[in-house]
């Protein structure tokens, strides 16, 4: 096991799919002579050249296509969004493009790409630059998406995802990518999408987080711990396809269930799980499934103000006592 | 704009509190700081204090009333302001009865807020209306039918009541709640009721003894036989089938024929009374129902024509009807249009019993068991064997000197069993 950071790991997985085949790319804004925005790419254009490394223009719009055509002509792109909240101007590429032409094409075309970039809250940058994008792609059948918590499945999963035939929503965190976590140096080593994680187990509530809020539900669960229960912690790390089988077998176990997702609340990937969860486990449930979410307002400047938007640990630990009747 | 005075929560562990006294009437101007009543928590009797300026508009709650923190206790404001649309909000009982909407939220349901909450954002679930629905969690739901368990009878330690897992576990006596729990307000004990549905069986049961035992004025004659010859008799009968690979013969087949034997006889027994077609029914053919105790009930599937069989071939028939009924396999046919009932209750060491008569019938034989007993013969006391055979009679039908001659005739042809080997 390798110690690595976030932005390591994921280097490291495009590193390795680069080496093992000649049609993947990196292409975004400052991947190559400015060795990334966040410094994931550091190093990637001194050893695959300009060719495979290419800096873009600021058009997301351009780019983004410029990738789904070139994927649809053969080759295996991994488009870099400096953040994803830079991808709206994209959208058209990927609502309409990447997520339905191999249907529309009866199967005449697929893309063989990824799409990647921090997303979500990364502190004090105001309301355009603190958005969560992954219940907006999720809700759109053809993209796949994956948001990852730790550098291992960073690495595990992004591998996937590079060789995965279909397009790939892959969402990582700013504040996330100095994050140091072992990681596995299984040669060749990946994670199959669409497979949750159980971080901890336990039976008194379950708790969903993915990205940022698996950590808020890890921290909650020790506050639980303290107080004398055993909360299980599960990381979807795919959110779509999700894997229900896992949820729905822990939710049979702990009769409860609070999920955690920094997103706003309507029409969140919150909604959809607790939506699955009462419709697949409705005669397992001891309690209303509850949410800790994001405020329902745009992100606020002010440090204050962001750190009281955002779902806090003890938000959870309060939710989590809520639904386990202990307050 | 009216401003809502709240219950406050005046102890980390106070959950309602009671409003004790006023210390203002409505009309008066308050000044923040001001006590407007006293509330008795928990713990102590303490003073509310207005946070603002106003005039009292309206006392929500009265003196003795208790309320849940968050629950309306009064309304402040200016003179002559609506107050109508601040008491919409609240339910009769002075709490919230609707979530505000529009309000952001992160957690859902909101939490019961532990510090002092903004007036207007603390939904206490515990005080919404039950519109007198018995409230529980889907699981506790299910867990309560899996176990039979009427939610009425169970008491909720959730939200509003609400019956939660923990509180069906409690009535189950299964599993308790984490050690590290605090102790349930509700202190359950292990006192439970089933409830089990009647089965359609039980009903016809319940319907037919019960109209049996209402209508027909029942009496009872018992005789002690002696069966001493009869015991001889069978194990020589029993040792000749067991060589020619018959089945064996019961002391309950000898019994049954001897009444087929004894109907015969005494036709007037073999009867059924139908006051509704003005005619009592009098059988030339003895169809006796043979009492069959069934996993969750009782049937008497019935031997046919039993005054033209043999012992040995009654005791066949029965063999064969008693696994078909304990397999749940006799038809109605098989069970229908008895003339007289036996049943027999001796292989639980009961000495005697009075039977209830299966109608149509006109009487029915209860046969006790085998046992022995000091007897007199010929002026000495030396061991004998006796059964107790109890005939219950409908009198409006049979009467007792009937039923006393029928029960002699048992009684002699048990005595005398080469006599019943004799008959077909």
């Amino acid at each position: 096991m390798a110690e690595l950071q976030l932005r390591e790991a994921i280097r490291a997985a495009m590193v390795e799919e680069m080496d093992r085949d000649e049609d993947i790319f990196l292409m975004g804004e400052e991947v190559a002579e400015y060795n990334g925005a966040y410094k994931v790419s550091e190093g990637m254009r001194d050893r695959y050249g300009d060719r495979r490394v290419i800096d873009t223009p600021i058009s997301e719009n351009g780019f983004a296509g410029l990738g789904l055509g070139a994927a649809m002509n053969g080759l295996r792109p991994i488009i870099e969004f400096m953040t994803w909240n830079f991808a709206f101007v994209a959208m058209d590429q990927l609502v309409n493009n990447a997520a339905k032409i191999r249907y529309m094409s009866g199967g005449q075309f697929s893309f063989p790409i990824v799409f990647r970039g921090p997303n979500g809250a990364a502190g004090q940058l105001a309301a355009t630059h603190n958005t969560s994008v992954e219940a907006l792609y999720s809700c759109f059948p053809g993209l796949k998406v994956i948001s990852i918590s730790n550098p291992d499945d960073a690495k595990g999963l992004l591998k996937s995802a590079i060789r995965d035939d279909d397009p790939v929503i892959f969402l990582e965190s700013e504040f996330m990518y100095g994050m140091r976590g072992e990681v596995s140096d299984a040669e060749d080593y990946t994670i199959p999408i669409g497979k949750a994680r159980i971080a901890k187990e336990g039976d008194a509530v379950t708790v969903i987080g993915h990205n940022k809020s698996y950590w808020r539900a890890m921290e909650a669960a020790e506050m639980l711990e303290a107080d004398g229960y055993a909360a299980e912690v599960i990381d979807p790390r795919t959110i779509r396809p999700f894997d229900w089988d896992t949820v729905i077998a822990s939710i049979r176990k702990t009769n409860r269930c609070v999920i955690v997702d920094e997103s706003n609340p309507f029409a969140s990937v919150a909604s959809e799980v607790a939506f699955q969860i009462q419709a697949r486990a409705f005669d397992d449930l001891d309690a209303p499934i509850s949410r800790v979410t994001a405020k329902d307002t745009p992100a606020p400047y002010a440090k204050n103000l962001i750190e009281y938007y955002l779902p806090s640990a003890e938000d959870v630990y309060r939710a989590c006592r809520e639904v386990m009747y202990l307050d | 704009m009216p401003i809502a005075i709240d219950m406050p929560k005046m102890t980390d562990t106070m959950e309602e509190g009671v409003l004790v006294e006023w210390a203002v009437e409505e009309g008066d101007n308050i000044a923040a700081g001001d006590v407007i009543a006293q509330v008795e928590t928990d713990k102590a009797t303490m003073d509310v204090e207005a946070y603002d300026d106003g005039v009292l508009l309206k006392k929500v709650a009265q003196a003795g009333d208790s309320l849940p923190i968050g629950g309306l206790i009064a309304i402040l404001g200016n003179e002559g302001e609506d107050i109508s649309g601040l008491l919409a909000e609240h339910g009769t009982n002075g709490t919230v009865a609707a979530a505000p909407p529009e309000e952001p939220v992160s957690v859902e349901p909101k939490p019961i807020p532990v510090e002092t909450a903004p007036s207007g954002d603390a939904l206490p679930a515990a005080g919404l209306p039950t519109n007198g629905r018995t409230k529980a969690s889907p699981l506790a739901r299910k867990m309560a039918s899996d176990h039979g368990l009427p939610l009425v009878n169970l008491i909720g330690s959730g939200p509003g009541g609400r019956i939660i897992k923990r509180d069906v576990q409690a009535q189950i006596g299964r599993a308790p709640a984490p050690a590290a729990a605090p102790a349930p307000t509700y202190v359950p004990s292990d006192r439970s009721v089933d409830s089990v549905r009647i089965s359609q069986m039980r009903k016809v049961i319940a319907r037919r003894l019960a109209e049996s035992k209402y209508t027909s004025p029942h009496f009872y004659l018992t005789a002690d036989v002696d069966v001493a010859a009869l015991i001889t008799q069978r194990t020589m009968l029993n040792d000749y089938l067991a060589k020619s690979g018959g089945p064996k013969v019961s002391f309950n087949d000898f019994v049954t024929k001897a009444c087929a034997s004894a109907l015969v006889q005494h036709p007037d027994v073999n009867v059924t009374y139908a006051p509704d077609d003005g005619v009592i029914l009098r059988y030339n053919y003895v169809d006796i129902g043979v009492a069959v105790a069934i996993e969750d009930g009782l049937v008497t599937p019935v031997i046919r024509d039993a005054q033209q069989k043999t012992v040995a071939t009654i005791a066949q028939e029965i063999q064969a009807l008693a696994v078909r009924a304990r397999d749940k396999k006799l038809t109605p046919e098989e069970m229908e249009g008895s003339t007289f009932t036996t049943s027999n209750l001796g292989m639980f060491g009961i000495e005697s019993f009075t039977a209830i008569i299966n109608p149509p019938n006109a009487c029915i034989l209860a046969i006790g068991g085998i046992r022995d007993t000091p007897v007199v013969e010929n002026g000495a006391v030396v061991a004998g064997k006796r059964m107790k055979l109890t005939l219950s009679c409908d009198h409006r039908v049979v009467d007792g000197a009937v039923g006393a001659q029928f029960m002699a005739t048992v009684k002699e042809l048990l005595e005398s069993p080469l006599s019943l080997l004799l008959q077909t």
